[in-house]
């Protein structure tokens, strides 16, 4: 046994890596299966773009359940009503969507995604207080609270905005591709990349840098230690609610612009793959939704250009050889 | 008593609310002549079956399921491929049971050990995922499964509407092969809910429920709680797919619409809730609400919402659209969580608050 001086620095924590080299020795192992090197970088930008898109509407979802215990089934429906929402900016502004002008699109596009996220995060307020707050600690109560407020705001959805399919067509900046030799690069695909990857940057520099972050890190890992030290963990998880809430509108508006419409089915769709998603992360955990995200996108994108059959369970195979791998997810960061 | 358990209503206006529901099913050729009574009364009784298998998931073992459309589906599936493919005769019937039981049973023993594990919200979400999977597989396989359309099919003999045993003379309408199909699906759903009851109300039973209220003490007495717990999501789904075999035979078709969608899930759950969780009677009252509301009440939106379009309001014909009554029943359903968790059966027992 050696001597701890105290002005030692405290021992690093062990880095467990393994799970961050998956996406990228998974990525490498499909160069040869593909053949091709076009037609691999092609694929390797859609799954890393619809990856980003999938982190963006779990992040909140996982964060939500880490910290306070809460499984929201309603999280589809945050989704669905941001795209919506910003079909409400698109469309009656499209001759500024369809101008020729980076900057107009782009305002345009930002103004969407702006107010989607504010109309999702007063949704979320509402939705806490409302649908979450009086079940909070009954597990079962909150599933069967949380579907219905799901049910709800989609049959709102139909009412308001009519079941037909709404079109949402791309600003024109983003439309098209980068042609860098023959491998072609779609320029939307590369901002859903960016922005993707600029809030999963966000999100860790807030988590670990910031004294926020810090409470919420700790409320994950022990909410009564938190309440203990005199900290209002509600208002805190409020703001965590409405700031998942926020995120999946955004992704639900990035969602809706990568599949060029809009539909209030959007929802239970994508609500399955965000679960997947956040299953396979590990309940709570920030960095193992990141890279769940990117690894679910991947087997759907590799696994339809090589076995298309295969890409109708693939995300039910990886979970369950996840699970198998580590049975509570890729980065296990509760206690429960 | 011995046919319901030892476990009656207990309460007067739960037993003759039962009473009349029953009656009126098994009633129903004799006093509402017309296809649409029929249909709906044959409605009823499969979801009475389906919903009470599903309580055995939901209210006594506390586990949300939502693969139990799953169950259905391979039900409704088994018989409408075996009769497409054999032809209409009985042994093509019997093809379809000795396939489609074992077939549902072995999936759900697979889902139970594999993710019975963990916590409720686990197990919530990877049904989710897993029947959501199973949805796109079978409207894939359409050398299969017949894709989006589904597939239709012949009855044998005995079950078509043109086999008449009693010409028209004697009721005033013919009883044919429709109606023998009726009372088919009506006894063989009362059967099932009769051993639900016998399997809630027996020793399992009790340890199921042992297991919903505190799954840590019951496994610190000594009971296998995965065990148990597979065994009863073994049972809901052999019962969920006889209830889809039923709804096969009575429709002539099987498709995704009708036995595998998300909806239909979300269907089940309103009425487990509305009507009661954890009481298999709640089951009964739940189905014959809900599918009453689901044929009778768009008739009565749709006056409502005409009146309000010519009355001139705005938003209010949207909301009233008999398409959009689930929003309703939607509002009721979360009302019905937050104020009478114990719905239409808890309210009737009248012992509000107790958790039952």
């Amino acid at each position: 046994m050696s001597e701890i001086a105290a002005t030692d620095a405290l021992p690093k924590p062990k880095r467990d890596i393994a799970p961050l080299l998956l996406p990228v020795v998974l990525a490498l192992v499909m160069i040869p299966l593909i053949g091709s090197a076009s037609s691999w970088v092609t694929l390797t930008v859609a799954s890393l773009a619809m990856g980003m898109m999938i982190f963006i509407m779990a992040s909140g979802l996982t964060l939500v359940f880490g910290l306070m215990d809460v499984l929201n089934f309603g999280h589809g429906a945050f989704i669905a009503v941001g795209a919506y929402v910003a079909t409400l900016v698109l469309l009656p502004l499209a001759s500024w969507a369809q101008a020729d002008s980076l900057m107009t699109n782009l305002a345009v596009l930002t103004s969407a995604a702006l107010l989607s996220m504010g109309v999702t995060a007063a949704l979320g307020l509402v939705v806490e207080r409302v649908l979450v707050l009086p079940v909070y600690g009954q597990h079962l109560k909150q599933i069967l609270m949380t579907t219905g407020g799901l049910i709800v705001a989609e049959q709102t959805l139909y009412a308001l905005f009519g079941p037909q399919i709404i079109p949402l067509p791309l600003p024109t900046a983003f439309r098209g591709s980068f042609i860098i030799g023959d491998v072609a690069i779609s320029k939307y695909r590369l901002l859903a990349m960016l922005v993707g990857f600029a809030i999963f940057v966000a999100i860790e520099l807030v988590l670990t840098r910031t004294k926020i972050g810090l409470l919420i890190r700790a409320g994950v890992e022990n909410r009564e230690m938190v309440e203990a030290l005199g900290y209002r963990i509600r208002r805190l998880f409020l703001g965590v609610f409405m700031t998942g809430s926020a995120l999946a509108g955004l992704g639900g508006v990035m969602w809706g612009l990568y599949r060029e419409q809009v539909h209030a089915s959007l929802g239970d769709e994508l609500t399955v793959l965000v679960f997947i998603v956040v299953i396979i992360g590990g309940l709570g955990s920030i960095t193992g939704c990141f890279i769940g995200a990117i690894l679910v996108a991947m087997v759907a994108n590799y696994g339809g250009f090589l076995v298309p059959k295969l890409a109708l369970v693939s995300n039910i195979l990886l979970m369950v050889a996840v699970l198998m791998w580590r049975p509570r997810g890729l980065y296990a960061v509760t206690s429960r | 008593m011995m046919i319901l358990s030892g476990d009656p209503p207990r309460s007067r206006a739960l037993s003759i609310l039962l009473a009349v529901i029953i009656l009126a099913l098994l009633a129903t050729p004799f006093i509402f002549p017309g296809a649409k009574a029929l249909n709906v009364a044959a409605k009823i009784c499969i979801f009475a079956a389906l919903v009470a298998s599903y309580d055995l998931l939901l209210g006594y073992t506390g586990s949300v399921s939502f693969a139990h459309t799953m169950f259905y589906g391979i039900g409704s599936y088994a018989i409408a491929i075996a009769l497409y493919g054999l032809g209409p005769n009985w042994t093509s019937v019997a093809v379809a049971v000795a396939a489609g039981l074992p077939l549902a049973l072995l999936l759900a023993l697979a889902i139970g050990l594999f993710s019975l594990r963990v916590e409720a919200i686990f197990f919530a979400m990877i049904t989710l995922a897993i029947a959501s999977a199973f949805l796109v597989l079978a409207s894939q396989l359409s050398w299969l499964t017949g894709g989006e359309d589904g597939r239709s099919f012949q009855l044998p003999e005995l079950l078509r509407p043109g086999t008449v045993f009693i010409s028209k003379d004697w009721f005033g309408f013919p009883i044919n092969g429709r109606i023998l199909t009726y009372y088919l699906v009506l006894s063989a759903c009362a059967l099932m809910i009769l051993a639900l009851l016998r399997v809630v109300n027996s020793p399992f039973g009790r340890v199921l429920q042992a297991i919903r209220e505190n799954r840590f003490r019951a496994e610190a007495l000594g009971y296998r709680t995965v065990f148990h717990l597979t065994y009863a999501n073994c049972i809901a789904a052999v019962i969920a797919a006889c209830a889809g075999m039923l709804n096969a035979l009575w429709l002539r078709y099987a498709g995704p619409d009708t036995s595998l969608a998300f909806s239909i899930m979300l269907d089940i759950l309103l009425m487990v809730v509305i009507g009661g969780m954890g009481t298999i009677y709640g089951a009964i009252i739940g189905a014959a609400i809900f599918i009453l509301a689901q044929n009778y009440l768009q008739a009565l939106m749709s006056i409502a919402s005409t009146a309000a379009a010519d009355a001139g309001l705005p938003l209010l014909p949207g909301l009233l659209h008999p398409d959009r009554w689930l929003l309703w029943l939607g509002l009721l359903f979360i009302a019905s969580v937050y104020f009478f968790p114990t719905g239409v059966v808890g309210r009737l027992r009248n012992k509000p608050g107790a958790n039952r």
